[in-house]
């Protein structure tokens, strides 16, 4: 088969356009506008950047929207279960007849749902940052990342092969390595870059021999013949991963937790978090991108995508859930005690995706059991609609008061009413008060954590206390507190083109949680009937309601009362406030042990013993040389003296010695 | 009066090459040093014409190599003095001794 491109021709739209070409032109319009921008913008399209760049992008999410439309309720479902289906598919690289690379698009039901995620979240951004970016040297390179960012996030969730999907995920890595070094003129940007790529790409080599551990034994790529082969008791691929151990652990988890450790490091979950904090470096619409819709949601995204490979290795699955649920914790203990509003949310973020982890790790297959699969997906799009919220609006008081720390805010909310309001919303949201979209989603994770394990589910509830009490204290600090004095020239809240964003994606983040996501996302492709315990729900919401008024009292007028709680868990505080230390380890381990241990003899080595032996060996051929060059002296007598010489000795030879 | 042997013919031309030798390894003027040279193949001559005449008397090719090694010693004298003439123009002397920019 050497067809280069078969595209089926569904013939669903009424555009006139088919699936194929449409479901192409999604990813294909940011990467348009990237080339473009990237070649001609800075000479020719300056002022017009961005407005081209959001136009395009608007374009792929009319799109996306237009695809989700038709998937979830035209031509997805059949016989009740919502289908995988391939428009677009071709070889790519045919090493010999069975073994091929494929490029296509898979549509199922998360993949349509990360598209409307990311185009709309995208669109957001894209659209803030017109105000946001106005006036930046570099605004058409930012809108140009921008475009590549997306393009490679679109086409990471899209991906009908793990090998495709591999591709795009080191294609995010290098997006967000250029967006978080945006500002390349600031050292502290240019290490935070370099630290997210680093360790995203060190867990990525776990992603890459996952890989290649699946497809050995599976024998293909591609995800839907490879759940297929690794998903049933009976076939023989499942039978060999299965059966093969190294160290007493079947081949089947070691792919799966390495595969998974390349998601822990793009989803910024513990231990490989530390570049999520620093990658605030980024300018803050960017930030929003990469905390709502792409980057760390991959990593959720790559589990979910592999979960029926998933749920055949229990203990792979326990890996998981522990991670997520420390990361929850972990970040939420964490995010209480920063004082940069940025980084607050950036622990949240953690703290939410650990929610999303766990949630998965805690899900079955199917029926009633895969509700942890529904409630992590519904969580990572409610998230997304609320985080990004969370950072436009924190980008909106900063954009105001030119600092990140919260102890130069206060009082904002008489000059930022259209953020106040907004803020407000997405903090409720995601501390869980219904009827905000995160009440929902939150209580879906709950409610399988509870029915899975016990207590991981107790560890949740307390996480999601702690998430409303740091929310608030952020919300308070930035709007309450203290009387906020205008000096100098304010200017008022970024204008209509800033405000739009905000007020769209609070929208959703108010109504986000209405959406009967069972019906639409589940394990099996078959609809989850999501059943609400109202007396299940008490025990959540009045813990968020404690964590809000802990909150107020301690933050809502100036007063010292966090610094006594804080002085009263002196030393846990500390602990807390220097991020448990994690960075220092990190600095330790690579600094001290690597580089003593294994850097430091490895260049004695090579300056030593390789370098020696070269030197050696030029130095031997230099001494020779200069005793040799004497003879070649010029004199023509000399030369006549060695030729009679020669002639004498062959003489003397061929007489005396070989008579 | 006894008539002259092999020997003293062989004598004769190891003499005259030795000379030539002697000649070409201490002058310092290339017109002296070409005509040592000419000793020298002179003296391969008187070899040849010798053990020809005292070895094989029936045969030339002696004779014949000897011609040819005249034929030679002509052409590389031509060649020689070519060499030499130049090395005047360009040293405006033709002793050996300022003719060795040849070398390392």
């Amino acid at each position: 088969m050497n067809e280069i491109l078969q595209i089926k021709l569904l013939g669903i739209f009424s555009l006139g356009m088919d699936l194929g070409w449409a479901l192409l032109m999604i990813p294909l319009l940011p990467l348009l506008g990237f080339l473009l921008l990237g070649l001609f913008g800075r000479k020719h399209m300056k002022q017009s950047a961005g407005i081209f760049a959001t136009l395009l992008l608007s374009g792929s999410a009319f799109l996306s929207l237009h695809t989700a439309y038709g998937y979830f309720f035209k031509y997805g479902k059949l016989e009740g279960v919502y289908q995988k289906i391939i428009p677009v598919q071709f070889t790519w690289l045919q090493f010999s007849p069975g073994v091929s690379i494929d490029l296509g698009i898979l549509l199922d039901p998360i993949s349509v749902m990360m598209l409307v995620v990311v185009t709309f979240i995208s669109l957001m951004v894209h659209i803030y940052s017109l105000a946001y970016m106005k006036g930046e040297e570099r605004f058409p390179t930012y809108y140009s990342f921008l475009g590549l960012f997306t393009f490679s996030m679109l086409g990471l969730v899209m991906s009908s092969n793990i090998f495709q999907l591999y591709i795009f995920w080191e294609l995010v890595g290098v997006s967000s390595f250029l967006l978080i070094g945006y500002y390349y003129d600031r050292p502290s940007a240019v290490a935070a870059c370099k630290k997210a790529f680093i360790i995203t790409r060190f867990a990525d080599l776990g992603f890459l021999i996952g890989i290649l551990i699946l497809s050995f034994y599976a024998g293909t790529l591609d995800f839907n013949t490879l759940i297929e082969k690794l998903t049933s008791t009976e076939s023989a691929e499942f039978k060999s991963i299965a059966s093969s151990s190294f160290i007493g652990i079947s081949a089947l988890t070691w792919a799966l937790v390495l595969v998974f450790i390349g998601g822990a490091g793009k989803s910024a979950l513990f231990p490989l978090h530390v570049w999520l904090p620093d990658a605030m470096e980024g300018p803050t619409p960017v930030s929003a991108l990469i905390h709502a819709a792409t980057m760390v949601v991959a990593g959720v995204f790559l589990v979910a995508r592999l979960f029926p490979i998933f749920s055949m290795s229990e203990a792979a699955l326990k890996v998981v859930a522990v991670i997520g649920i420390i990361s929850a914790l972990f970040a939420a203990i964490i995010a209480c005690t920063q004082s940069d509003i940025k980084r607050v949310l950036a622990y949240s973020t953690m703290s939410q995706i650990g929610f999303m982890m766990f949630s998965l790790g805690l899900s079955g297959q199917s029926g009633e059991g895969g509700l942890g699969f529904t409630a992590a997906m519904f969580h990572l799009f409610t998230h997304a609609l609320f985080k990004a919220l969370l950072f436009l609006g924190a980008g909106s008081v900063i954009h105001f008061i030119h600092s990140n720390e919260m102890k130069d805010m206060g009082g904002l909310r008489k000059y930022l009413p259209i953020t106040h309001i907004t803020f407000l919303i997405a903090c409720l949201a995601i501390s869980g008060i219904p009827p905000f979209a995160g009440f929902f989603s939150k209580e879906e994770i709950l409610l399988a954590a509870y029915h899975h394990n016990v207590t991981i589910y107790w560890i949740a509830l307390a996480t999601s206390g702690l998430t409303s009490f740091y929310m608030f204290r952020l919300y308070f600090s930035i709007f309450w507190k203290k009387e906020y004095i205008v000096h100098g020239d304010a200017h008022g809240e970024g204008g209509f083109v800033m405000m739009m964003p905000l007020i769209l994606l609070s929208l959703g983040a108010a109504a986000a949680g209405f959406i009967p996501f069972g019906n639409l996302v589940s394990a099996d492709g078959k609809v989850l009937e999501s059943v609400f315990h109202l007396q299940f729900s008490i025990a959540p919401v009045a813990l968020g309601l404690i964590g809000i008024f802990t909150a107020m009292w301690m933050y809502k007028k100036q007063n010292n009362r966090p610094d006594q709680i804080a002085h009263s868990m002196n030393s846990f505080y500390k602990l807390a406030f220097h991020k448990f230390y994690v960075d220092e380890l990190y600095l330790f381990v690579t600094k001290k042990v690597l580089f003593n241990l294994v850097g430091r003899p490895a260049a004695w080595f090579d300056k030593n013993v390789v370098n020696g032996l070269i030197n050696a060996t030029g130095n031997s051929t230099v001494f020779i040389s200069e005793k040799v060059k004497g003879f070649q002296s010029g004199k023509v007598q000399q030369y006549a003296i060695y030729f009679l010489a020669g002639v004498i000795g062959l003489a003397v030879l061929f007489i005396y010695i070989w008579k | 009066m006894m008539d002259p042997g092999l020997n003293h013919i062989l004598f004769i031309s190891t003499a005259l090459f030795f000379i030539g030798i002697f000649g070409f390894l201490t002058r310092r003027n290339l017109i002296t040093m070409l005509m040592s040279i000419e000793l020298v193949l002179n003296s391969v001559n008187i070899n040849f014409v010798a053990f020809n005449k005292y070895l094989w008397p029936h045969k030339l090719d002696g004779l014949f190599f000897s011609i040819f090694v005249i034929a030679i010693a002509a052409a590389e004298a031509a060649v020689a003095i070519a060499i030499i003439i130049n090395l005047y123009r360009s040293h405006q002397s033709i002793d050996v001794e300022n003719a060795e920019d040849l070398k390392f």
